[in-house]
């Protein structure tokens, strides 16, 4: 079913990655074993296969603070779930690893985030070459004012892929993948604008997977939506983590506890814990995290 | 009482009241322009009035008032005077005269009683004496001259047409190729001491350019030898008139004539005045002139303010760094949407005309100075004065759409892998059309209704040629034109004979109201279908 889709894209990525070896720059590759920094404890087991390497880094917007000194391994086709208390840094944290936080004035990023070996932040690496490898769903849904069909075609679109055929099937199959297929099927040609809120943000999902990123971003995808919505898009997650590496920010401690395999608790711009969710829900091993999981604050 | 305030009610009233009072004027405008401007081509009766001293009138009424009596006492009863179109102008000295109601021994509405629409010297009111054929008498009375005058008019009218044609197509084309040589000749001779065959060449062409000329008025000639038919009509106070038949428009008797004879006169006079050439110094006949030159100067100046508004906009919303300078940049931006129009007019006169325009002249056209090409007002130099004029509404509406789309949007384009430009292209661009059309409309509108900046600009009270003919290159950007609000205020204010321009105003106005209507209209239209495309619910 996806044969031309996948070989459309595929072709594009493999172009890249020549032209990108050929120069001697970052391939979107393995990184060599030499490059690799020393493995990241988390609690008590040993993230084997990290698919984003965070290390030593801290974000200034113009004189304030917003995250120091942070360093986490987030493991590959995982869900890893920010938590904290409003202004803790999670979501700008989020917006670091597809350098989000670039389009706005005055911020300045230190340390570095490693995404599949590649440091994000290198000079020579294309801003909108990390962004096609790194999909983002934000908190308010945001479909564009376009049908259904253009909405889930944009990213292929930009990517340069023309064919019909070939967009078809990347609609297709990233409306199916994001369980909207068929709600949506005799309607694609309507505008995105049509759909309820939960189909539009499951609608934004299919957006940013259509362009098969390796890791998929998600801010507080559910915090605008009723209960069942909700319940439906985190089916969804757990659908999709075989195939992505997902990141999530989330205000709801119950959902970090469903969805997640990972979690980390940011506090004022700092990393106070980082295991896996069980971990940290069962037997914290900080008393500021078990405070705010039991809602003693925040 | 406090509740009473408290409760919001009287605001509700004193809001709803403004609004109301702005419909009503808004209302009566218009129901005044277009009572006043479409009542003027239906024929009204021709009335003849007996007075008391034995004099006659024959004419139109156009309109009744109390006579003003001063210092007069209670219960002098009042007095009336009614204005009477007599028309006649070369016999009489005045088209209009005003009677006093008491004076009136009888008044009837003769059927013979004929109104003939003259091309020159305005209406001719008074019954057919004769119809002749040169000096020979054809008919005489009003029955048979009736009758006469319908089967003669048509003919006299197709030569007078064929007349018009010749000296206006044939000869005008001779008179463009004679220019074109003279100047070819001159910029020859400004090239080099001489470029004796070239030169020759052009002379020869002059030669039987010449020549097909001294053809063309010769059979002009001819035309108007056969022409010879004329009507004699006797008007009130004992004077007679003999007027070439070639001299009339429009001949008809309003008091012999039916409800559909009187329609159909009244659609024909309707579409003499959309599309007819004016006559007697713009007072009567059609506006179509006036009326292109509004519609391609507004045209023209969108082309030009569309572009030059959003790519403006854009940069200053999209792109530019928001600090304090760009903040005065938008406060400047705004202002400039409030210097009075006559100022764009003296700048356009001495930036464009003067600068860019005597420029072009002096690099492209020296052959024809001092005779000015570019560097005299023109449709061109009118139309960018008045993009000047109101890019700042295109500015300021385009912005505020810009503002209006959520920045989610932006960052989920650029999230998926979107350059900036191709976000903007692709996403801002078409969320931020109708905004942009707004601003349009709202420039257009404003357009089409000034006048000063354009006096100096390039608008004339006559223009020889519309900007768009047959001649090459068709389009002509530099030529003076004329325009509908122009035209009102001359028309209006400053023609000799203000009475019988009066209904002319009017009904300009009214056009010019419509040109404004359909030009919103047409942009309304497109951009509720843009909305329908993208239908943004913030906007």
């Amino acid at each position: 079913m996806v044969t031309r889709a996948e070989a459309a894209l595929a072709e594009r990525r493999g172009d890249l990655s020549i032209k990108g070896s050929e120069n001697g720059q970052k391939a979107l590759a393995p990184a060599p074993s030499d490059l690799r920094m020393q493995d990241q404890t988390v609690g008590a087991t040993t993230i084997m296969e990290p698919m984003i390497e965070i290390r030593k880094l801290s974000l200034k917007y113009g004189e304030k603070l917003a995250l120091q000194d942070i360093s986490l391994d987030i493991p590959k086709h995982q869900v890893t779930a920010f938590i904290g208390p409003s202004g803790c840094g999670k979501s700008t944290l989020l917006r670091c690893l597809n350098r989000l936080n670039d389009l706005i004035d005055g911020v300045q990023i230190g340390g570095t985030i490693r995404i599949g070996g590649i440091d994000i932040n290198d000079l020579d690496l294309e801003i909108t070459e990390l962004r096609k490898r790194v999909g983002m769903v934000f908190q308010k849904s945001n479909p564009f004012p376009k049908t259904i069909y253009e909405n889930a075609a944009y990213g292929p679109r930009i990517q340069g892929i023309q064919s019909r055929a070939a967009l078809d099937e990347i609609v297709e199959k990233s409306l199916r993948q994001a369980a909207l297929w068929d709600e949506v099927h005799d309607r694609l040609h309507e505008s995105a604008l049509s759909l309820s809120g939960g189909q539009q943000q499951r609608l934004c999902i299919a957006r940013a997977i259509a362009v098969e990123p390796d890791v998929l971003l998600m801010d507080e995808p559910c915090s605008a939506l009723d209960p069942i919505a909700t319940a439906k898009i985190e089916e969804l997650i757990a659908k999709l983590k075989k195939q992505y590496t997902i990141v999530m920010v989330t205000h709801n401690m119950q959902q970090a506890a469903r969805v997640s395999d990972y979690t980390a608790f940011l506090y004022l711009g700092t990393l106070v814990e980082y295991d896996l969710t069980k971990q940290i829900f069962v037997n914290p091993s900080k008393k500021q995290t078990e405070d705010y999981i039991t809602g003693r604050f925040g | 009482m406090k509740r009473f305030w408290k409760s919001g009610d009287p605001f509700i009233w004193l809001s709803g009241g403004a609004l109301a009072l702005s419909l009503v004027m808004v209302a009566g405008l218009v129901v005044l322009v277009m009572m006043n401007g479409l009542g003027f081509f239906w024929p009204s009766p021709i009335a003849r009035l007996t007075l008391a001293d034995g004099k006659e009138l024959v004419g139109q009424v156009v309109q009744r008032e109390k006579i003003p009596q001063p210092g007069a006492p209670q219960g002098t009863p009042e007095r009336y005077r009614i204005q009477v179109r007599v028309g006649n102008r070369d016999l009489y000295g005045a088209d209009f005269v005003w009677v006093e109601e008491a004076n009136i021994v009888r008044r009837d509405f003769p059927p013979d009683a004929l109104l003939i629409e003259r091309r020159e010297w305005g209406n001719l009111y008074g019954f057919i004496k004769e119809v002749r054929d040169g000096e020979r008498v054809v008919a005489q009375g009003s029955g048979d001259g009736w009758n006469a005058l319908q089967t003669y008019l048509p003919g006299e009218t197709e030569t007078f047409n064929e007349i018009r044609r010749i000296e206006k197509r044939e000869i005008g084309a001779i008179n463009h190729a004679q220019e074109k040589i003279r100047l070819e000749i001159k910029k020859l001779g400004l090239r080099g001491p001489d470029g004796s065959p070239e030169v020759a060449r052009l002379q020869q062409e002059l030669e039987t350019l010449a020549a097909r000329y001294r053809e063309h008025a010769a059979s002009l000639a001819e035309l108007r030898q056969s022409s010879r038919r004329s009507l004699v009509v006797s008007a009130a106070g004992d004077k007679e008139k003999e007027l070439p038949l070639a001299q009339i428009v429009r001949a008809y008797r309003p008091d012999a004539m039916g409800l559909l004879a009187k329609s159909r006169l009244y659609l024909s006079r309707l579409w003499e005045f959309v599309a007819g050439e004016p006559r007697e110094s713009n007072t009567e006949g059609g506006v179509l002139p006036a009326l292109f030159g509004t519609v391609m100067m507004v045209i023209i100046m969108s082309l030009f303010v569309a572009p030059l508004g959003v790519l403006a906009a854009f940069y200053l919303r999209e792109y530019a760094k928001q600090g304090p300078f760009v903040s005065a940049v938008r406060i400047a931006v705004n202002n400039l949407a409030g210097v009075p129009s006559i100022v764009f007019g003296v700048f356009g006169v001495g930036f464009f005309i003067y600068l860019i325009g005597g420029s072009i002249d002096r690099l492209f056209y020296p052959e024809a100075l001092p005779t000015p090409t570019f560097g005299t007002g023109g449709i061109l130099w009118a139309s960018l004065t008045l993009a000047l004029l109101t890019v700042p509404v295109v500015i300021v509406a385009t912005e505020e759409g810009l503002a209006a789309i959520p920045g989610g949007m932006r960052e989920a384009s650029l999230a998926l892998g979107a350059t900036k430009f191709e976000t903007t292209w692709r996403i801002v661009l078409p969320s931020v059309m109708p905004s942009i059309l707004t601003g349009l409309i709202l420039a257009m509108a404003r357009a089409a209704g000034e006048v000063a900046p354009l006096m100096i600009t390039g608008v004339v009270k006559l223009a020889p040629a519309l900007p768009i003919d047959g001649f090459w290159p068709f389009v002509h950007l530099e030529r003076k034109f004329m325009h509908l609000g122009f035209h009102i205020y001359d028309v209006g204010f400053q023609s000799p004979n203000v009475d019988a321009a009066r209904p002319m105003v009017y009904t300009t106005a009214l056009l010019l109201l419509l040109v404004v209507l359909v030009l919103n209209l047409t942009a309304i239209l497109l951009r509720s279908r843009l909305r329908k495309k993208y239908t943004l619910s913030i906007i």
